[in-house]
């Protein structure tokens, strides 16, 4: 029962599990809706639908999928004439067919309203107009002359504005960042916990050792408490090739300033040199001075690139090597010197690790920084680079 | 059991739809809208609709779910013991009962309402997975499994600030409480003012919306909002005509302070007004 349904949404790209789809039958067996399918969507949107941000979607599949019927046969509904004359030809069999060709059509629609009828009730009981019973207009579950779809303009009594074809909620399905929560609890690894401020919490264990010191009177300890400590500098490359990844980064970006407290960010092009910029928009006319970011943060912060290193290798070796102006001092030094202020370091870069090779300034990046500092910009080395960040090592 | 919205809680069809589905599959139901559309008061509204006890557990930061089931409080205990107080002997005196096994234990059954949801730990909701699913749990300390008598029915509230996990959202039905549009709105506020002067009510209305449509406002304002301005145009008693002066030179609604709360939203309705304000001959 439902299951194309249920498969349609599937490759819509609604994520829908088989629960959902039995609590859907459940809540219908149960009667929650009668025989009205705004009632149905709303339903069905309820038990299906787990985000507002997929509900611009349900709204699209659920039009495609019930697209025309907009009325329930054999209930309370006037039959027009045309839609029996359609049932007669698909559902009945030859034999019927031929036997009913030689009455007139009033008497092939009695018989069609007696099988309505007839059906409705054996199956359902009368008030439900879809699923375990087999009134189902989709056509599961044998012989249904419900499976006709109407047009809408023939059924007589139409219903106002469906629902779903308001789209009201395509706004909020662009809106609504994805996919980020995987990224956060692969960045939690980084937390790094630290007591600070006032101490308002008690401390069992410090009370439970202080009063066996004291020869069993209380002697309560008290203790800040937990935050996260760590504090990150993200260093992201924009532009050039980096514009095929943009997805990732901002995915990453979203997640990143979710989950740190203390998480500064700035931009470069390619490679770090003496300036970097905030904002992107002004990136001409507020720039920050490199030199000036490694004297502001101390060494307890972490050094995170996001870029695909990807250019040519004098933009990395040679003095006046950058693509958009004169740089005094090679890209490398300017690396050598961030490293040096911050010895936790961790490159994270979109290219696949397989393709690394064939590309020289990634070696050469990953020369100055570091070899096993370099990680690909997926889950799984998300996860070794917070790992790695995290160890003694760091 | 059967909730149908009440006196004082205008309920769209879509949303008793989804409380009523909560009800008769004992599923949780998660609510999410904008803030202000009365996303905490469903829980309240249906409680006291189908008289059923309601138990609150308002999430903060810091919450862990383990304060939802119950906590052991050792530091009375250990008073007890320096006192010399007999009932020191059994743990279950210092077993303090959390929202979830008071509703467990509801001799009735009873609707609990875990607000705000996203504002705990991103693993928080994932610590409340079997108890939401079986709706039972066991204490360690008790050695016992606590079963709920009546499975509660559970309204979860979130504001979108984290994003929840799969597993969790499989368990729940879920309703997003659409703004509300015109129609409904005058019903809202038909609830809360029943005297209200139908022409002040279309002027501010009208104001609302349009307030609303203005692009770029970091906090639209929403229902409460309304009513209480609402409340201070009464309280004022400005009269209809204030509201209607849309080329006059203060095209500024009065007291807007208790429809937009943001200083920059502030600067910008002020910033169009002055410039609808030149625009008009």
């Amino acid at each position: 029962m439902l299951v194309d349904f249920f498969l349609h949404l599937k490759t819509r790209q609604i994520p829908v599990s088989t629960q959902e789809l039995l609590a859907l039958l459940e809540a219908l067996q149960a009667r929650l809706v009668g025989p009205d399918i705004d009632d149905f969507y709303l339903l069905a949107r309820t038990l299906l639908v787990k985000d507002e941000s997929h509900y611009d979607r349900f709204d699209r599949a659920f039009g495609e999928y019930f697209k025309g019927i907009e009325q329930l046969p054999g209930l309370d509904a006037e039959i027009p004439e045309d839609w029996l004359r359609l049932a007669a030809r698909r559902h009945l069999s030859e034999e019927e067919r031929k036997k009913l060709e030689q009455l007139s059509y009033e008497k092939i629609f009695e018989r069609l309203r007696e099988r309505l009828a007839e059906q409705k009730e054996r199956h359902a009981g009368g008030n439900k107009w879809i699923g375990t019973g087999g009134t189902s207009p989709f056509g599961h579950g044998g012989y249904n002359p419900a499976g006709v779809r109407i047009g809408g303009d023939s059924a007589g009594n139409r219903t106002a504005i469906k629902v779903w074809e308001q789209r009201a909620y395509r706004n909020l399905d662009d809106q609504v960042e994805l996919g980020t929560r995987n990224i956060k609890v692969a960045l939690r690894r980084l937390r790094r916990f630290a007591r600070q401020g006032a101490a308002s919490e008690l401390d069992l264990d410090g009370t439970i050792a202080g009063t066996a010191r004291n020869g069993g009177w209380l002697d309560l300890h008290l203790r800040p408490e937990r935050h996260n400590a760590v504090k990150v500098l993200l260093f992201l490359d924009v532009g050039g090739s980096m514009d095929d990844h943009i997805q990732v980064c901002e995915e990453l970006f979203s997640a990143a300033r979710a989950e740190f407290k203390h998480l500064e960010h700035f931009y470069f092009h390619n490679c770090v040199y003496e300036h970097v910029w905030r904002d992107n928009r002004r990136r001409h006319d507020q720039r920050l001075s490199t030199l000036d970011l490694i004297h502001t943060y101390g060494r307890d912060y972490t050094l995170i690139f996001v870029g695909d290193a990807t250019m040519s290798p004098y933009e990395v070796d040679h003095p006046g090597g950058s693509v958009e102006h004169w740089n005094e001092e090679s890209g490398a030094v300017w690396l050598q010197r961030l490293v040096a202020a911050w010895p936790r370091v961790a490159w994270l870069n979109p290219v696949g690790e397989d393709y690394w090779q064939y590309t020289p300034s990634i070696a050469a990046i990953r020369r100055q920084i570091g070899d096993e500092r370099m990680f690909p910009l997926t889950l799984d080395g998300l996860e070794r680079a917070m790992r790695r960040l995290a160890s003694a090592r760091g | 059991m059967r909730f149908s919205g009440t006196d004082t809680y205008v309920a769209p069809r879509d949303l008793t739809l989804a409380v009523n589905a909560a009800i008769a599959l004992q599923r949780p139901l998660l609510i999410k809208g904008e803030p202000g559309t009365g996303k905490t008061l469903l829980a309240e509204e249906v409680a006291g609709a189908l008289g059923l006890p309601l138990f609150q557990w308002h999430i903060k930061s810091t919450t862990k779910a383990q304060q939802g089931l119950y906590e052991y409080d050792a530091v009375s205990r250990l008073r007890d013991s320096q006192l010399g107080d007999p009932r020191v002997a059994d743990i279950a005196h210092y077993i303090v009962p959390g929202v979830l096994w008071q509703a467990f234990e509801c001799d009735t059954p009873s609707v609990v309402l875990i607000d705000e949801i996203d504002k705990a730990d991103i693993e928080f909701p994932n610590d409340l997975l079997r108890e939401l699913d079986r709706m039972e749990f066991h204490c360690y300390e008790l050695q016992k499994t606590i079963r709920a008598r009546h499975r509660p029915l559970i309204v979860i509230t979130s504001n979108n600030e984290k994003e929840l996990p799969d597993a969790f959202l499989r368990r729940c039905f879920f309703h997003y409480i659409k703004f509300p549009d015109r129609e409904t709105m005058q019903r809202i506020v038909a609830v809360h003012f029943p005297t209200l002067k139908q022409e002040l009510l279309r002027e501010a209305l009208e104001v609302f919306f349009e307030l609303r449509e203005v692009p770029g406002l970091k906090k639209k304002p929403s229902t409460s909002e309304l009513i209480d301005w609402l409340k201070l145009l009464l309280a004022e008693d400005i009269p209809p005509e204030a509201l209607r002066a849309k080329d006059a030179k203060d095209a500024i609604p009065p007291l807007h302070g208790a429809l937009l709360k943001n200083e920059q939203d502030i600067h910008l309705f002020e910033r169009l007004a002055f410039m609808a304000r030149r625009k008009a001959p």
